[in-house]
């Protein structure tokens, strides 16, 4: 469009403006920028734009390369899914939880486990002490997540199952509840996390050694791409790398480090990119830097639909497709003056937002202090409800595009993270980065930066480095019940009385003979999990054949 | 940061994660924080159980005992562990705990024998000068 001859006008005409104008007035005053993961300038203009290619770098929506969105209509033939974090106590409780939020019209289920659950241990094992029903939901069999879903709209729910070491046991349960609801398999939709890799950057909750978990991974979206074509495989997870101190080029580099390698995992075991890639499904943090959060999910998009297509040779249109949850990011929220933590969710939930996701969980503002109430948790819901009804928001697609500076991020950030990925494949790879532990040294860098210039007051947390107030907040917080413990056991132990054993026990043996093999485990764990075997003999079986991982110290 | 240079050896920390709650952000700042306050930090990996963490601060002969958790399991973990410390070790080794902890258990912790409970907002600074302060020169 512009002429070398106008660009070079321009260019002058910005450095007489600079020198003339804005220096000047710098100098008479100027206030300290905020800390920021992209470098950023002080104003953009038309040449920053300099060589980017309408068609080719941003297109239409629901075209190649997707940077204005995946969908040709996005938020005008539909909204963002609102699907709130959810589940605590026992599976009755969740099932409430569950009710109440669809009938205050929550989109999706986005399940929240207990610990153990999630690390595989019976409620009644020792390690589980203390944490039975307190992050999520206690889950021991299918007998638990029938009480959770049993008469809720399956089809409607598509819960997403927030599992990953055990991802495939919450699976298994899931179709087998679906079975017993009689809702066929192909019509089913929800998604599994089942992101290892991350569990070990950034998460915890990994059990098995790293390559024995990326072969389960790899079990569930084989296992998926053959019989529920509705069902989000895996959920590759940006947003807890960011959480655990990242920068916000390191969490799109490292999610899609761990995309790659999954990818080439799913190719050796001879799948075709094209029937699996339309499954992946991602999950980013959003923070409330609605700029920077919007063109990291732009830029996103664009590298995804050029990374499949031009590394992995992927042809169909979904294959291209970077579809992506967000969710507050959850460690900006603060303990102290807790109802400032609404505002900062309204602007996160607004920067996924213009980001264009495809689906949102909004935190609630007693998030720094413990899991939410009722209250607190419908907060959120409105909050989400306000910004789709009364901003504006979902009336223009990627309202964003062609602002100079947001495009100008979004290339900055794509060409940003190219190079932090091919530095993580020059030094061999994800897997590698993980057994290393270069990649978690990497965050923890991060992490200890940022904090750093929150100490120093350089990185400005209202309430917490400046604007303090030492009123005690009255809020009223969750308390997490004891005797749900007991209550959970017993049940379980009258299930482990009542059970036929012996298919239990058969289905037990046969998983671990396929686990000494190379078999999709998938299939000998619906099988137990059909015969009521529990969460924690199946991970047993499992740890009994791979061991568990230890993490390298810090 | 004078206390530190006037010490004859540095004050050894044990940072220990009980439980089964995998955040580990807050105990790895912290981690590099107190290594470069001058101290020597011995990090008990995730997912310990109260006994395992008596253990290592008795075996590497920890000055104070830093527990982080983030799962809302303290109340019972706490108590299990100031129970096998006052056990294995009397009321020698102060014990810090860090995390997202409720006003309301943070009086609990305190009758239970923990100095001191950091949440979310602690300046790095103000938990390396509690250390300071806990363990005699």
């Amino acid at each position: 469009m512009d002429q070398p001859y106008e660009q070079s006008k321009l260019q002058q005409a910005k450095e007489r403006w600079e020198a003339e104008r804005l220096d000047p007035a710098l100098a008479k005053v100027s206030r300290p920028r905020m800390p920021s993961d992209v470098k950023q300038q002080r104003l953009y203009t038309p040449l920053d734009g300099d060589g980017r290619d309408y068609e080719n770098d941003l297109g239409f929506p629901g075209q190649y390369p997707y940077t204005r969105g995946v969908q040709p209509s996005m938020y005008q033939g539909r909204l963002w899914t609102m699907r709130q974090y959810a589940g605590f106590g026992t599976p009755e409780e969740t099932h409430e939880r569950f009710e109440y939020l669809l009938n205050q019209g929550q989109g999706g289920l986005l399940v929240a486990y207990d610990l153990p659950t999630q690390l595989g241990f019976d409620s009644d094992d020792d390690r589980a002490k203390g944490e039975v029903g307190v992050v999520g939901v206690a889950v021991d069999s299918l007998a638990d997540m029938e009480t959770i879903f049993s008469g809720l709209p399956l089809e409607k729910a598509s819960p997403s199952l927030t599992m990953n070491a055990a991802a495939n046991v919450a699976l298994a349960m899931y179709v087998a509840v679906a079975e017993k609801e009689g809702v066929p398999a192909e019509r089913i939709s929800g998604t599994t996390q089942n992101d290892i890799l991350k569990e070990f950057i950034a998460r915890g909750t990994q059990v098995f050694p790293p390559r024995d978990s990326l072969r389960l991974t790899v079990d569930v979206i084989e296992y998926c791409t053959a019989n529920l074509p509705r069902w989000n495989a895996i959920n590759i997870c940006g947003y807890h790398v960011r959480e655990a101190g990242s920068t916000l080029v390191q969490e799109v580099a490292f999610a899609l480090a761990n995309a790659i390698t999954y990818i080439e995992a799913c190719l050796e075991r001879g799948m075709d990119v094209d029937a699996f890639a339309p499954r992946l499904a991602f999950n980013f943090s959003a923070s409330a830097n609605i700029f920077q959060e919007a063109a990291k999910f732009r830029a996103t998009r664009r590298m995804w639909a050029r990374l499949l297509q031009d590394r992995f040779g992927a042809k169909q249109a979904a294959s291209l497709m970077f579809r992506t949850g967000a969710g507050s990011a959850g460690s900006t929220l603060t303990a102290q003056q807790p109802e400032n933590n609404i505002v900062r969710v309204a602007l996160q939930a607004l920067s996924g937002i213009l980001g264009g996701v495809q689906s949102f969980h909004s935190a609630s503002f007693d998030e720094a202090l413990a899991i939410p109430t009722e209250h607190s948790a419908l907060v959120a819901l409105r909050t989400q409800q306000v910004l789709a009804h009364e901003s504006g928001a979902a009336e223009v697609i990627d309202p964003l595009g062609g602002s100079y500076y947001v495009e100008a991020l979004t290339d900055q950030i794509e060409a940003e993270v190219n190079l932090y990925i091919a530095q993580i494949e020059a030094d061999g790879g994800m897997l590698q980065a993980i057994e290393d532990g270069r990649a978690q040294a990497q965050i923890a860098e991060a992490s200890f930066a940022q904090q750093q210039q929150i100490d120093a007051g350089e990185k400005v947390m209202v309430g917490v480095n400046q604007f303090q107030d030492d009123s005690d907040p009255k809020i009223e917080l969750h308390r997490p019940n004891p005797e749900i413990v007991a209550a959970q056991i017993a049940k379980l132990q009258q299930l482990r009385r009542e059970r036929d054993n012996g298919a239990d026990q058969a289905a037990l043996v046969r998983l671990e003979d396929e686990a000494r093999g190379d078999g999709n485990l998938m299939y000998p764990i619906l099988e137990a999990v059909r015969a009521y075997a529990t969460i924690g003999e199946i991970c047993g079986v499992e740890r009994k054949v791979f061991g568990e991982y230890q993490a390298a110290s810090i | 940061m004078s206390m530190a240079t006037e010490r004859k050896t540095p004050i050894r920390v044990l940072i220990a994660k009980p439980g089964l709650d995998g955040h580990d952000r807050g105990a790895k700042v912290l981690a590099h924080a107190m290594r470069e306050a001058g101290m020597e930090v011995v990090y008990s990996g995730l997912r310990q159980t109260p006994a395992m963490i008596v253990n290592i601060a008795v075996e590497e002969d920890v000055d104070i005992i830093c527990v982080s958790i983030m799962s809302g399991a303290h109340l019972t973990l706490f108590a299990e562990i100031m129970e096998l410390l006052r056990a294995e070790a009397g009321e020698t080794i102060p014990v810090l705990g860090g995390g997202i902890i409720p006003a309301q258990d943070i009086v609990t912790l305190t009758e239970m024998g923990v100095r001191e409970v950091f949440t979310p907002g602690a300046p790095m600074a103000a938990i390396t000068a509690c250390i300071e302060g806990l363990v005699p020169a």
